[in-house]
């Protein structure tokens, strides 16, 4: 194959990478930014998602279409419920304090992964996608369902930015996350934003999930690359910074995409983790974060 | 922060009183310790060892990229050791499968071998599939001169590089099949071929074996793409496909293999190039699933047949009765938990293999465990029947491996069909070494 649609084929693969990419990394972002909690089960969220949307889809019968929409509204509702009594539960108890929740939400990690192992089984499983339109193009046939999860990935990345910076749910989270304390202080019940934020987390990696699973398989081990990705682009990005994920997002996954085709997936995880470690010691607060205060 | 915390003062866990050993605790301690003497397991078997059952340590991939081989290994397992201790038994003793999950890891791998060999005290340990779990528990089982029995089809036991104590008398390894299916690749798929495979041992065996047995036809492997065993989208990996390729061979293991399919059928659509791949990539995977139409004409290895064929023995029903699975090789009464066929039946046959090597050993206990090393060397031929139906096999005791026939399947109207059957003979190499030399 020749250099240009070479080119272009990584770039795709790449494209679809960040999208989801940027999804997942962006619930673990807010997660940290707003509330200081390094959520370390984030992938178990992600892989619930998409061991749920095979459930959903499965159990609904008709066109692959009508069940993958079913998955991606009911699927991230049930993991952001499930979210939000591990949040009630677990965190709240132990006062967010930031060592703590490291250790609990790694305990979270293993117990959803078991779980989804005794009631969904260790097989992989295959959702339909709810269109399968292949795109000839002269050098080769590309799938039209991942185009689409790019431009859907684009819409939710939009979508949270205005409610962020546009409603007042996101003033309120934005009021907590600059100085939680004087929120409180102003009315604000930060207990409820905390349950919301992290609820919304981990909704935005089920979300990811369901757009991917047509074309990866649930899995019960799926979580920990989507995790150990968006830890490196969080990190890079800068935490708590919509922007910065975004940025680090299309960043790794181009990167992942283009390296791994033209050199070695090897390399391309290399470089990732050496970017990580320039981050942290030229610019620790990450690429667009504010410096902590 | 840790210290502040207390978080590593045990005092404070109550793990460690600090007013030390009541006698309220000495006597749970006792009482808990007497309920363990009685707990199933620890039966004291009064009339010596002769009725205590033969324990079998099952090194099962219950957990893990291996989890979907574990749960039918452990049912075919599971059905082989009903029908022998209905029959008697081994030397009149009744056979008891002690299971421990590996997670497929070959660290964890090594400690189970170990738990059996001194913990649970087991006779033998058996049962492994995944190809770094053997190679990473084989020394563990050679420290503890345990004999280990396993089931991978991996080359690395009839290499000669692991040592005396592994076994796989029931399962053919890669190199064998390689061999004896090449001659059908380079007659009836094509002379130009690209190789996909995964980046760890049991694709190394693939790359390694491939090229010189078609070489040998007047073919040759054009390419050769490893992919890490983690991957999850492949996409990225077929521009390095040559674009003059014949034959696509592919070894895929792990869940993300229906994406590796999915995938290349859209990079294709129907100007594909033929596929020869090992059914180890669709294993557990029903062949209807959606996305699969793909393969359809394409060609497969495969073991032992997943779909029923015409030609079945009457020992093959059995077996797949015994076992529970229906004539699509789902498991009966669920249509979509589809089975393991390819290899699983290998667990059935290594059982009976034990059997008949403890018999000739007059084995009785652990203490017999070199016996039954020598016995089973001594072993040459298994006849094709209830204890073997996969087909009759020879085995060569200077490594420790079995040699049987090899099946190419076709997908036709989504179902796999065995157009061709290998003869053992096609599988036959030189041996490249001898474990009988090494001390017991």
């Amino acid at each position: 194959m020749h250099f240009g649609p070479h080119l272009l084929l990584a770039a795709l693969e790449g494209l679809v990478t960040s999208a989801v990419l940027a999804l997942t990394a962006l619930g673990l972002s807010l997660v940290f930014g707003v509330m200081r909690v390094v959520n370390v089960a984030h992938g178990e969220f992600f892989m619930l998602g998409a061991v749920l949307a095979w459930a959903i889809s499965t159990a609904i019968s008709g066109h692959p279409a009508v069940g993958f929409l079913a998955a991606l509204v009911i699927a991230p509702l049930i993991v952001g419920a499930i979210a939000l009594v591990a949040e009630r539960l677990v965190l709240r108890r132990l006062d967010y304090n930031p060592e703590a929740t490291i250790v609990a939400t790694i305990g979270m990690l293993y117990i959803i992964q078991q779980l989804a192992l005794t009631f969904y089984g260790p097989e992989a499983r295959p959702v339909e996608p709810p269109f399968s339109y292949r795109i000839l193009l002269p050098w080769f046939g590309y799938s039209g369902y991942k185009l689409s999860i790019i431009a859907a990935s684009a819409l939710l990345l939009i979508a949270t930015w205005l409610v962020l910076t546009r409603t007042r749910i996101g003033l309120i989270m934005r009021a907590t996350q600059y100085d939680s304390e004087t929120a409180q202080a102003f009315g604000i019940p930060v207990g409820r934003v905390y349950g919301g934020v992290f609820a919304l987390g981990a909704m935005l990696a089920a979300i990811a999930a369901v757009l991917i699973v047509p074309i990866s398989q649930a899995h019960y081990l799926m979580g920990q690359d989507p995790l150990l990705l968006s830890f490196i682009v969080v990190i890079i990005g800068g935490l708590g910074s919509l922007r910065g994920t975004v940025v680090a997002a299309v960043l790794i996954g181009l990167s992942d995409g283009i390296i791994s085709m033209f050199f070695s997936p090897t390399l391309a995880k290399i470089i990732a983790t050496l970017l990580v470690a320039m981050v942290l010691v030229f610019r620790p607060q990450g690429l667009f974060g504010t410096a902590s205060r | 922060m840790a210290d502040k915390n207390g978080f590593f003062d045990l005092s404070k866990t109550g793990l460690i009183s600090k007013t030390g050993l009541t006698r309220r605790t000495a006597l749970k301690g006792l009482a808990a310790g007497a309920g363990l003497a009685v707990a199933p397991g620890f039966v004291r078997y009064s009339q010596a060892q002769s009725s205590a059952p033969i324990k079998i340590g099952f090194q099962s991939h219950r957990t893990g990229i291996g989890a979907a081989y574990g749960r039918w290994y452990e049912k075919t397992t599971a059905a082989a050791v009903k029908a022998i201790n209905a029959a008697g038994g081994i030397n009149g003793r009744q056979v008891e499968v002690i299971i421990e999950d590996d997670g497929t890891d070959p660290g964890r791998g090594a400690e189970v071998v170990g738990k059996f060999a001194t913990q649970h005290k087991t006779d033998i340990v058996f049962g492994t599939l995944f190809s770094h779990v053997v190679i990473g528990s084989a020394p563990a089982a050679g420290e503890a001169k345990i004999p280990y029995f396993v089931v991978s089809e991996g080359h690395h036991v009839a290499s000669t590089k692991l040592n005396r104590y592994v076994f796989q008398p029931g399962i053919t390894d890669v190199k064998s099949q390689i061999q004896s299916m090449a001659p059908w690749i380079a007659a009836n798929a094509g002379k130009k071929v690209t190789q996909i495979f995964p980046d760890f041992a049991f694709g190394y065996d693939h790359r390694d074996y491939l090229p010189p047995a078609l070489k040998a036809q007047g073919a040759e492997v054009i390419a050769q793409i490893a992919i890490p065993p983690t991957e999850s989208s492949f996409t990225k990996y077929f521009p390095q496909i040559p674009p003059e390729t014949e034959v696509i061979y592919h070894v895929m293991v792990g869940p993300a293999v229906l994406t590796f399919v999915k995938e290349l059928g859209e990079f294709y659509g129907s100007n594909r190039p033929q596929l020869f791949g090992f059914i180890d990539s669709l294993e557990a995977t029903d062949i209807n699933s959606p996305g699969l139409e793909f393969l359809d004409g394409s060609h497969f290895w495969e073991g032992s047949p997943r779909y029923a064929q015409p030609d079945d023995s009457a020992a093959q029903k059995a077996y797949r009765a015994a076992v529970g699975i229906d004539d699509n090789g789902a498991a009966v009464g669920d249509p979509k938990d589809v089975s393991t066929a390819a290899h699983m039946f290998g667990c059935w046959e290594t059982l009976y293999v034990v059997k008949k090597a403890m018999e000739d050993a007059g084995y009785k206990g652990p203490e017999d465990r070199a016996k039954l090393v020598e016995a089973t060397e001594a072993l040459t031929a298994f006849a094709e029947g209830p204890e073997h139906p996969q087909g009759p096999k020879t085995f060569n005791g200077k490594i420790h491996q079995c040699f049987g026939i090899q099946n190419i399947s076709k997908v036709e109207g989504g179902k796999l069909k065995v157009v061709h059957k290998t003869k053992i003979e096609d599988g036959l190499y030189e041996a490249e070494g001898d474990y009988t030399k090494q001390a017991l």
